[in-house]
This record gives C-alpha cells, sequence and structure tokens, in this order.
C-alpha cells in the first residue's frame, strides 16, 4: 500500500441473498482526492458508503480506511472519517448551534474550544443568522450546509458525502459544492456520490463510474473523455482555420503526433500525449505569434451516455 | 464508555423538556394525591384494633368513592410510562434521518442504546421516587402516625419493585422500537401486548387451568390447591402477576402466602397468619423479582443484539 492511498479496497462484495450489491470492488482513493461516484441507483454506491462507513458487514472482501477495518476499528475511523447520508436530519426542536455542540461532544469536544469552532463553522456555512433557530425551521438546502458543518466539526481527514445536492436550488447546490472545495483546499479527501453529473464535474479530481455493483471505469474525467472518445489521446484545438505548410509540417513532425485536420475555423491536432507546450513553441519559433489552444475536453455527461448506451439502464 | 455519558445526558434533558413527560407527571401525581387522600379517610376502619403497620395500610387501602388502592394505580401506571419512554428510541431516530449521523461519530454503537436505556431508567427512578416520597409526605401529614423503621423498609422495596416493573416495559418497548419502523408500529404494539397481559392473561390462565383441573362444590382441597398453582403459574408468565404478587408481599406483611388456597386453609383451621418480618417478605418475593429482571434482561438484550447487527440505512 502506498502512503498516502487514503481509501483501499479489495475485492469488496456485499450480497442481499441473491442479489449482490456491490461485487469484487477495488477502489483506491489517494490523499487530497476529490472522488465522485457515479452510476444509476442500485448501482451499488450507497452500499459501498455504508460498508466504507463500517455501518454494514461486506459479504467478502476487506476495506481499509487510512490503514483501519471499519467494522473492526470503528471508533478509528469514525474519528477521521465524517460522513453525511443522503436523508440527513437533525433534532428538529434544537437549534442548529445545539445540534452541532451534541455532534461536538461526540467527538470529545468542549468548552470553548467546542464553541468558537461552532462559531467558525456556522460562518463557514453561512449560517450566522440563523444559527440559534430550531433547525425545524430550516430549508433543505440550509439543512445540507448544517451537514457540511456537522462533518467539518471534527476536522476529518476523509468526508464522505451520499447526495449533497439532490433536492436543493441551484443557489444553494452552488453553495453546498462550494463547501466542498474549500474541504478539498484543507487537503481533506472528499467522497461524493451524486447524480448530477455536471455537479460532480465541477469539483471532483477523479471519478468512478458504478454499474450493476461494480466501477466499470474510473479516473480523471478528461482523461475518461479521452478514453470513451478518443482511444485514449489527446486532442488539441487551434483556433485557426488553416495552418501555413511549414508550421504544419513542424507540427508533425513533434513526437506523438499523427493527424492534423482543419475543421470549420479550427485546427485539430491530435496526439498521445498533451502536447500543447510544444505547439505553442513550434508556432512562436514560425510565426512570432502566440497561439491560443485549449485541449479537448469531455462533459461527464457524454462519458456517462457513453458508458450505458444501449446497456438498457 | 464513548459517548455513553453525552448521550444519556442528551436523553434525560429530552425527557425533561418533552410535553410527554410533563403530562405523565402530572397525571402520576395527581392520582397518586387523590388516591392517598381517599386512603387516608377509610384508614379508620381498614387498620381496626391492629397497632402494626398502620403507615403501610394508608397505601393499599382503597374507598367506596375511589376503588383505586395506590399499588393497583401504580401497576396501571408503570406500564405506560415505561411503553411513554420506550417505543421511540430507535426507530424515531432512524426516521428523522438522525441515526446515521449519529453512528458515523466516533461512538460505539451500543452506546447510543444503552445511554437511551439508562436515561429512560433514572426517569423511571425519579418518577417512581418522586410520587412515593409526595404520597407518603402527605400520608405522614394526614394521618400524624410516623412509620416504623421496617416500614421505611418496604416503601423503600416497593420502590425498588415498581422501578424494575417500569424497567421491564421500557426495553419491551425499545424492542419493538428497534424491530418496527414505524413509530406509530411500535407504540401500538407496546400497548397491544400490555393490554393483552392485563386483560387476558387472568383469563387465558383459568380456562387452561379449569380444563386441566376442572373444580367445583364438591373438589377436594387438594384438586382446588392443583387449579390454583397452575392458574397461578400460567398467569405468572405476565410480568403484571409478578409485580402484583410482590407488591402484596411488600405491603402487605400479614399475607404471609399470597396463595388464596392457604388462606383458605388457614381460616378453617383457625391459624390466622400473623405479620412477617420483612426478610421472610423478601425470600417470598425472590421468585418475582428474579422473574422481572430476567424478563427486562432477554428484552434488553433481543433489542440490542438487533441493533448492533443492523444495517444503518439513512432511508
Amino acid at each position: 500500500m502506498s502512503d498516502n492511498l487514503v481509501i483501499e479496497t479489495r475485492d469488496l462484495t456485499k450480497a442481499y441473498g441473491k442479489f449482490t450489491a456491490v461485487k469484487g470492488l477495488n477502489l483506491r482513493i489517494e490523499e487530497g482526492e476529490v472522488f465522485g461516484l457515479l452510476g444509476p441507483n442500485g448501482a451499488g454506491k450507497t452500499t459501498t458508503i455504508l460498508m466504507l462507513m463500517g455501518f454494514c458487514e461486506p459479504t467478502s472482501g476487506s476495506v481499509r480506511i487510512m490503514g483501519y477495518d471499519p467494522v473492526r476499528e470503528p471508533i478509528r475511523v469514525k474519528s477521521v472519517v465524517g460522513y453525511m447520508p443522503e436523508k440527513i436530519g437533525f433534532y428538529d426542536d434544537m437549534t442548529a448551534r445545539e445540534n452541532l455542540e451534541y455532534t461536538g461532544r461526540l467527538n470529545g469536544l468542549a468548552g470553548s474550544r467546542l464553541t468558537a469552532r461552532i462559531n467558525e463553522l456556522i460562518d463557514t456555512v453561512g449560517l450566522r443568522d440563523r444559527a440559534d433557530q430550531t433547525v425545524g425551521k430550516y430549508s433543505h438546502g440550509m439543512k445540507q450546509r448544517l451537514g457540511i458543518a456537522d462533518v467539518m466539526i471534527k476536522q476529518p481527514k476523509i468526508a464522505i458525502f451520499d447526495e449533497p445536492t439532490s433536492g436543493i436550488d441551484p443557489e444553494g447546490t452552488d453553495q453546498v459544492l462550494n463547501l466542498v472545495r474549500t474541504m478539498a483546499r484543507q487537503k481533506v479527501t472528499v467522497i461524493i456520490s451524486s447524480h448530477q453529473l455536471h455537479h460532480l464535474q465541477k469539483v471532483c479530481t477523479g471519478v468512478g463510474i458504478f454499474s450493476r455493483g461494480k466501477i466499470i471505469v474510473s479516473g480523471p474525467v478528461d482523461k475518461l473523455g479521452r478514453d470513451a472518445f478518443r482511444k485514449g489521446n489527446y486532442n488539441i484545438v487551434l483556433p485557426v482555420a488553416q495552418l501555413t505548410d511549414r508550421v504544419r509540417s513542424e507540427i508533425s513532425r513533434i513526437h506523438g503526433v499523427f493527424s492534423i485536420d482543419s475543421i470549420a475555423d479550427s485546427t485539430i491536432v491530435s496526439a498521445e500525449e498533451d502536447i500543447s507546450g510544444e505547439i505553442e513553441r513550434v508556432v512562436l519559433e514560425a510565426t512570432g505569434l502566440k497561439v491560443q489552444m485549449k485541449v479537448e475536453e469531455f462533459e461527464l455527461e457524454e462519458i456517462y451516455m457513453k458508458y450505458f448506451e444501449g446497456s438498457g439502464i | 464508555m464513548n459517548g455513553l455519558l453525552e448521550i444519556f445526558r442528551k436523553e434525560l434533558a429530552d425527557s425533561f423538556n418533552s410535553k410527554r413527560f410533563i403530562i405523565l407527571f402530572l397525571l402520576v401525581y395527581m392520582a397518586g394525591i387523590a388516591t392517598i387522600y381517599i386512603a387516608a379517610q377509610n384508614i379508620r376502619g381498614a387498620v381496626g384494633d391492629s397497632t402494626s403497620n398502620i403507615f403501610l395500610t394508608l397505601f393499599i387501602v382503597s374507598g367506596s368513592n375511589m376503588p383505586f388502592s395506590f399499588p393497583l394505580f401504580m401497576s396501571i401506571f408503570i406500564p405506560i410510562i415505561g411503553i411513554a419512554l420506550g417505543f421511540d428510541a430507535v426507530n424515531s431516530e432512524r426516521t428523522s434521518g438522525n441515526l446515521s449521523r449519529l453512528l458515523a461519530q466516533p461512538i460505539y454503537r451500543d452506546s447510543l442504546i444503552n445511554g437511551k436505556f439508562l436515561a429512560g431508567l433514572t426517569m423511571i427512578a425519579i418518577l417512581i421516587v418522586s410520587v412515593i416520597a409526595i404520597v407518603a409526605g402527605l400520608g405522614l401529614r394526614l394521618i400524624g402516625v410516623p412509620p416504623e423503621a421496617e416500614e421505611i423498609l418496604r416503601l423503600f422495596m416497593f420502590v425498588i419493585v415498581s422501578i424494575l416493573y417500569g424497567a421491564f416495559w421500557m426495553s419491551l418497548a425499545v424492542l419493538f422500537s428497534v424491530l418496527f419502523r414505524k413509530t406509530s408500529t411500535s407504540a401500538l404494539a407496546s400497548i397491544s401486548v400490555w393490554i393483552f397481559l392485563f386483560l387476558f392473561m387472568g383469563i387465558i390462565a383459568n380456562l387452561i387451568a379449569g380444563a386441566v383441573f376442572p373444580v367445583n362444590q364438591d373438589s377436594t382441597v387438594a384438586r382446588v390447591a392443583d387449579y390454583d398453582s397452575l392458574y397461578r403459574m400460567i398467569s405468572r408468565i405476565s410480568p403484571g402477576t409478578l409485580y402484583a404478587e410482590s407488591i402484596q408481599a411488600i405491603l402487605v406483611p400479614s399475607m404471609g402466602s399470597s396463595s388464596p388456597t392457604m388462606m383458605m386453609i388457614g381460616i378453617y383451621s383457625g391459624l390466622m397468619p400473623s405479620p412477617l418480618p420483612l426478610s421472610q417478605s423478601l425470600t417470598l418475593v425472590w421468585p418475582q423479582l428474579v422473574g422481572l429482571v430476567a424478563l427486562t434482561a432477554v428484552c434488553f438484550a433481543v433489542a440490542y443484539i438487533k441493533f448492533m447487527r443492523e444495517e444503518i440505512r439513512s432511508t
């Protein structure tokens, strides 16, 4: 196991009678990653999360969270892992502050340290004005934000969010995603499951696509796109309708380039690696001009649809 | 100990703040005061020429305008209190979405159920101790006869047995709160068990015992005794019977045996039993106490095991 691997599952399997919810899952998540779990309902995302948390026992296989087994060493795991369930609830007759205090105390925090931490978190999630209201009066989006504060109170190394953006308005979604980014900046490893693909694309460094209990593909979004649509190759788009012959031959001599096509107003250079830096240098040497270019990007949505095309899901 | 103390503290605070318990407390206090007031008015007739255990008599006398004696009334209210404390212990946490969140904290899973059980037990103890203290204090003022040392000890035993009885009903209700997802189902199930044991256990015991040992006017004493012992054995399945028998032995020292057959023999032979010392009364109720504790332990153990093995989903 490499040093910075914080979550590792080996052949993780969970069966309910004849139905196998998760089949031989091998998940490896490194420190600082924001990893998205994608897939249709019933693909095994939540069951995987439950096994990571030790909320249900694997039928076979193993889970290691920072080296600990969630079933055998639940306290150690839960001291470092924060979890926000899909249908999060708070004590409705208690204020937001009281709810956070309770969670804090369960984590062994107390006194002025706890109060300071709660004040800081209430500011972070933007609930300062409403902190002393009972949670029963909160909207769904506010509860989600309070949920994030609830996860952050223990200063987790890993945070797991199950469908954090489902059922909240776009503004609320943005707030939630920003908070996830804030956590990622604080070196927290984040696992986030969602159906809302464009949300995941905004925050994730890597995603895993689940289907029928298995991860069918995983990795950074741009790599998944190249694998799905370009056989793993890079397309670099130059906003130039035609290249001069000289530039064209210079570019074609760069290692890894195998085709240069002009389509409409732009030229697409296909290569085995990301050679945009070298193209920029070549063009600059040949023409004295700095050319704007970008590596072709893919929508997670397209990638997702590609994998589920014709699979009937 | 991880989390147990925090959960215990929170649950206790919740109970004190909830309207449910304010209503229950008021109801129990009012009923307690009413029964003792009536008892004080009727005590002269009940005590007669006896000079011992006058204070205890106060607790067992009922009047024509108030047919409930204090123990009878306790035997009705304690199950309600126990059920009210336990029926939504686990499933309300689940339906409100708090369960997953709580168990994601670094606490042992059993701390939750243990903390809730201990908090409930504390509530029952507070309620029973306070109502008996109020009733005893009021009784002292009304009749002016101070309790003897042994009577105080017997009252103390009464408190202990009542708490055990409450613990049984609470653990049954906690069990249902683990088994059923809906709080309304678990409440109804608890109340059904209570009504069944309260109303039908006697009838069923009577039917079975009557079928095995039919009794009529010409029956021998031995046959009546057989009928009687079978009847009692069956009705002892109900914790209510165990509670009633223990209370009788504790609060009515002259009741040497709780069996009516023995009393009948006593009447025929002209040997009226004299009051038993406390140690003898305790020997008499020991099996009943063990039975109550065992029933409580079984319910709690099943709830505990089920809860520990359960999969914690947020939906």
